[in-house]
């Protein structure tokens, strides 16, 4: 439902600046969002300065750097470091991206840094990803197939195989999912960006052979048409994929089996 | 032992993290935006359509009383209002009506529509009173 304020609990305060700037160096202002479950406070913004001198490059670099030698509590997810894992998905500057992606010069000023938007906070910038990982399930993200299974491997021509080009890299960080207002509003009930993308890579997928079920299971109101083509999930893929364009080619599957 | 670890534990209620509060206004959600509350507004408009359109059937003098509702600054600025959220609501469905034939989905070309329906909305609700200015002999 459409509730365009936060929650009582949910409300961000100014919380507290951890160092200052001392002696030479490129320093720069890092905001980032705290909250622990352990105080029974409110969510707050604690600042950080960091010489860009003695930090890798990226927003992610900067976060390792605070949780080494300022602020061990500072939790986050990161695991790859080169933008294939999906783990440091999180808002930073106001859209969402990955942080060993986002560069802390592709910010003018202070970097500012939220969890993934509209999502339950467990710790920091830890969001639960409990919803959005069923809903993957929900599509049943695999090979369905009813003919006998060949003797060597699935064949698929160049052509077809051409049609995952722009989905199968999909990393599932749900950077898109939360950047959508839509997903923000109905995220119990329409599936999101990622997840119909998901869905329409393996509706596409020559060699899986349960097509008409999968568009059966989207013919929903929400779960597909919950998406008004407001574009802020193409924006913010750290991938350069479109979800906007999978789920458009998914609304025009609809209509074309009826016609 | 077994109780302990079968004891629920209390745990507090998690915030939501920031959404529209945070969130940079990009001109493609900002269009959205404005194209949901254009077609809202369209509503309130029709009534008054149909309002000036029974008070031109009942008669002259309840059709003087309509206008002297709409001739003032202020009525007179529902007016352009409504006519800048008709062409804006029909502007956007238009670029809705493109992008849901599947074109024009690269992002600079969202941008493109985004910033040119608002832009020629403006543009045609401005040449639109002027004209209206301009058949009344001045402002």
């Amino acid at each position: 439902m459409v509730q365009l304020t936060l929650p009582k609990n949910s409300k961000v305060k100014e919380g507290k600046t951890w160092n200052r700037p001392v002696g030479d160096g490129s320093w720069k202002q890092v905001r980032v969002y705290r909250w622990t479950p352990d105080d029974g406070q409110n969510p707050r913004i604690d600042t950080y300065h960091i010489d860009q001198k003695q930090c890798g490059p990226m927003v992610l670099d900067a976060l390792m750097k605070i949780k080494n030698e300022i602020d061990p509590t500072l939790t986050f997810r990161r695991s790859c470091r080169e933008g294939i894992c999906g783990s440091c998905a999180m808002n930073i500057d106001g859209t969402n991206t990955l942080a060993c992606l986002k560069g802390l010069d592709d910010v003018d000023g202070a970097v500012k840094i939220y969890p993934l938007p509209h999502m339950e906070v467990i710790k920091d910038l830890v969001p639960d990803m409990t919803n959005f990982y069923a809903q993957h399930r929900s599509i049943e993200p695999w090979l369905k197939t009813d003919t006998a299974t060949p003797p060597n491997e699935w064949k698929q021509s160049r052509e077809d195989r051409e049609k995952l080009d722009g989905l199968y890299e999909c990393i599932l960080c749900a950077c898109c999912s939360a950047s959508c207002p839509s997903y923000w509003w109905n995220s119990d009930r329409y599936l999101g960006p990622a997840i119909l993308l998901q869905a329409y890579r393996w509706v596409i997928d020559s060699r899986d052979e349960a097509t008409g079920e999968r568009l059966d299971n989207l013919e929903d109101p929400f779960r597909l048409y919950r998406c008004h083509t407001i574009m802020n999930c193409a924006k913010a893929c750290p991938k350069g994929l479109s979800p906007a364009k999978a789920i458009a080619e998914l609304k025009k599957l609809m209509v074309e089996r009826r016609v | 032992m077994a109780d302990a670890s079968s004891k629920p534990v209390a745990r507090p209620q998690r915030p939501l993290s920031p959404h529209l509060q945070i969130y940079t206004p990009l001109i493609n959600m900002v269009m959205s935006i404005l194209h949901r509350l254009t077609g809202a507004a369209l509503y309130f408009g029709t009534l008054l359509l149909a309002w000036w359109l029974i008070a031109a059937a009942t008669g002259p003098a309840y059709f003087d009383y309509v206008s002297s509702w709409f001739s003032p600054w202020y009525g007179q600025a529902v007016l352009i209002g409504y006519t800048w959220a008709l062409f804006h609501h029909m502007l956007g469905g238009v670029r809705h009506f493109i992008w849901d034939l599947g074109y024009g989905y690269d992002l600079r070309t969202v941008d493109q529509l985004s910033w040119g329906s608002g832009a020629l909305s403006l543009i045609i609700t401005g040449l639109i009173w002027l004209g209206v200015a301009f058949a009344r002999g001045g402002f």
